[in-house]
């Protein structure tokens, strides 16, 4: 006989409405997504070193396709590289045996994302001081 | 590391090759490479920073110093062997179909090759002249 008064306690599935990735595995896809984001940017990189190798010509050709967003494309470059860069530091660090707890992951992500809002202003400051000088 | 259990059975530590019958090279060299894009990486932001808005003769004299132009080869060498390995990586992961999977990473190593050859013979070519 089964007690029908008192319901079995079921685990919640997610509610897919109002989800949000817990910070650890959105930290994790983020670094893929900027990873293979970076490796359709070597596409642009090819292109700026065979231009500078063909002649002017070439290059002006390439500045003036780059012109209109290609100085946010670089932003955005130099941006996702940062975050790449500090999670990659993570991964290695994860690589040597340590912090794989849940708590030290944590804390060593808010360190991720600290030094990727640092890099990321030292970088875009920089490169606007150039662009307007 | 050293209160771990070696759970490694010993036949495999006798091969020293897994299933994969190409031991942990991928994985070691991804993180080889990771390491030398952690010097290269910033050294080629600065440069990239440092020649925004510059005009042509300018860049190509920077870009043709020995410095400068062996940074940028070997950020190309680093970089674009590093977008190879970590692409793979992706594909194995959510490509499901067997030929799908081989065939996308046989167009991914092309591609990257001939666009890595391609920029490395530019900035060789920069020095040069």
């Amino acid at each position: 006989m089964t007690d029908q008064e008192t319901p079995v306690q079921r685990p919640l599935s997610p509610h897919l409405q109002v989800y949000r990735l817990p910070l650890l595995p959105l930290m994790s896809i983020s670094h893929r997504v900027t990873g293979v984001g970076l490796a359709f940017g070597t596409l642009v990189l090819a292109w700026w070193l065979a231009a500078l190798a063909t002649g002017p010509g070439a290059y002006d050709l390439f500045l003036r396709f780059m012109n209109p967003l290609g100085g946010l494309a670089l932003l955005g470059w130099m941006i996702a590289i940062a975050y790449h860069f500090c999670n990659g530091v993570r991964h290695l660090i994860w690589d040597t045996g340590h912090a794989l707890d849940l708590g030290s992951a944590e804390r060593a992500g808010y360190f991720v994302l600290a030094g990727w809002l640092v890099l990321s202003v030292i970088m875009v400051g920089s490169a606007l001081l150039f662009w307007l000088s | 590391m050293g209160k771990q259990p070696n759970v490694t059975p010993s036949l495999k530590t006798a091969r020293g090759l897994g299933s994969a019958k190409e031991g942990t090279d991928h994985w070691w060299m991804q993180r080889l490479s990771a390491l030398a894009m952690m010097v290269l990486a910033p050294l080629m932001i600065f440069l990239v920073i440092t020649l925004i808005g510059e005009p042509y003769h300018v860049v190509v004299a920077k870009m043709s110093s020995p410095l400068w132009g062996g940074i940028t080869l070997l950020f190309v060498c680093a970089s674009f062997y590093h977008a190879h390995l970590g692409l793979q990586v992706v594909i194995e992961d959510y490509i499901g179909g067997h030929a799908a999977r081989l065939m996308l990473i046989i167009v991914i190593r092309a591609a990257l090759i001939v666009l890595g050859l391609i920029a490395s013979l530019s900035v060789i070519r920069i020095m040069l002249t």
